[in-house]
């Protein structure tokens, strides 16, 4: 398949992202670049220098909210993407509202409670949609250990499932990556798999 | 009794035991994670009222901090 074509077919679907760090930042722009048409992107942060390890942020964005820079650096790489960048808290009541109609979520949270809540959320109050999670990938190295598993239907766990990021055990630019484009690719997996609905508004 | 826990045959000495039951077992410790019974999430709240049944394909995923 050409590139034109499936970038034609993507165009047509709509992914939502849980965050807008390390993995978030880094999957959006993965989607972007592949024509995923419409990007939700919820996060209330702003850019701290600290990020720039690992985020898809520039020096000069510093003190920006992620979601406003982040629709920027899109629109830099592909225009035709429609992003919708909300500065919200997430959380069990707003997910299903802020989420509702994407055909898959991606869970891009750094912290590992809020993980759980996602997952509780997506898989008990919209059920169907799937859920792309990413689960260990902290420092560098051991490469071998990062994996990808279907879980089921509508749950897809990257990363390693072990290292938990902490000040010794940072979150850095290049394990992070290869987990947040992992989660890209199952999106992409997802949606190549799925059926356009040209009916929808 | 013999369930399939992450995908392997699992003999649990007890039977319906609950889902809290189940994780001091197989010392499942670390604190965040998502169990999934015949692919329905548990919620949380539920690990102490939720039965775990002969022959059940139970799934355990620790969630890690970090993103």
């Amino acid at each position: 398949m050409r590139f034109s074509e499936i970038k034609d077919h993507l165009s047509g679907f709509r992914v939502g992202i849980a965050g807008a760090g390390g993995l978030g930042s880094t999957c959006a722009v993965a989607l972007a670049r592949s024509g995923v048409g419409t990007l939700v992107i919820s996060d209330f942060d702003v850019i701290e220098p600290a990020n720039l390890n690992r985020q898809y942020y520039f020096t000069s964005q510093v003190g920006m909210l992620k979601t406003i820079a982040l629709k920027e650096n899109i629109a830099r790489i592909n225009p035709d993407i429609t992003v919708i960048a909300l500065a919200e808290k997430l959380d069990h009541l707003n997910i299903p509202e802020i989420f509702a109609g994407c055909d898959v979520i991606v869970e891009a949270f750094d912290k590992d409670d809020m993980k759980e809540m996602i997952a509780e959320t997506v898989q008990t109050r919209m059920p169907g949609t799937p859920l792309v999670m990413g689960s260990g990938l902290a420092g560098w190295g051991k490469s071998e250990t990062i994996k990808f598993r279907k879980i089921d239907e509508t749950l897809y766990i990257c990363g390693d499932e072990s290292t938990t990021a902490g000040d010794e055990m940072p979150p850095m630019a290049a394990r992070v990556g290869i987990v947040a484009n992992m989660q890209a690719n199952t999106v992409i997996e997802i949606l190549m798999k799925k059926t356009r609905d040209y009916f929808r508004q | 009794m013999k369930i399939i826990l992450n995908n392997r045959e699992e003999e649990l000495s007890g039977e319906n035991l609950s889902v809290s039951e189940m994780l001091k077992i197989k010392k499942f410790s670390y604190k965040m994670r998502i169990v999934k019974i015949n692919g329905l999430l548990i919620p949380r709240e539920e690990y102490e009222s939720t039965i775990i049944h002969d022959g059940d394909n139970v799934q355990m995923i620790y969630l890690m901090s970090g993103g």
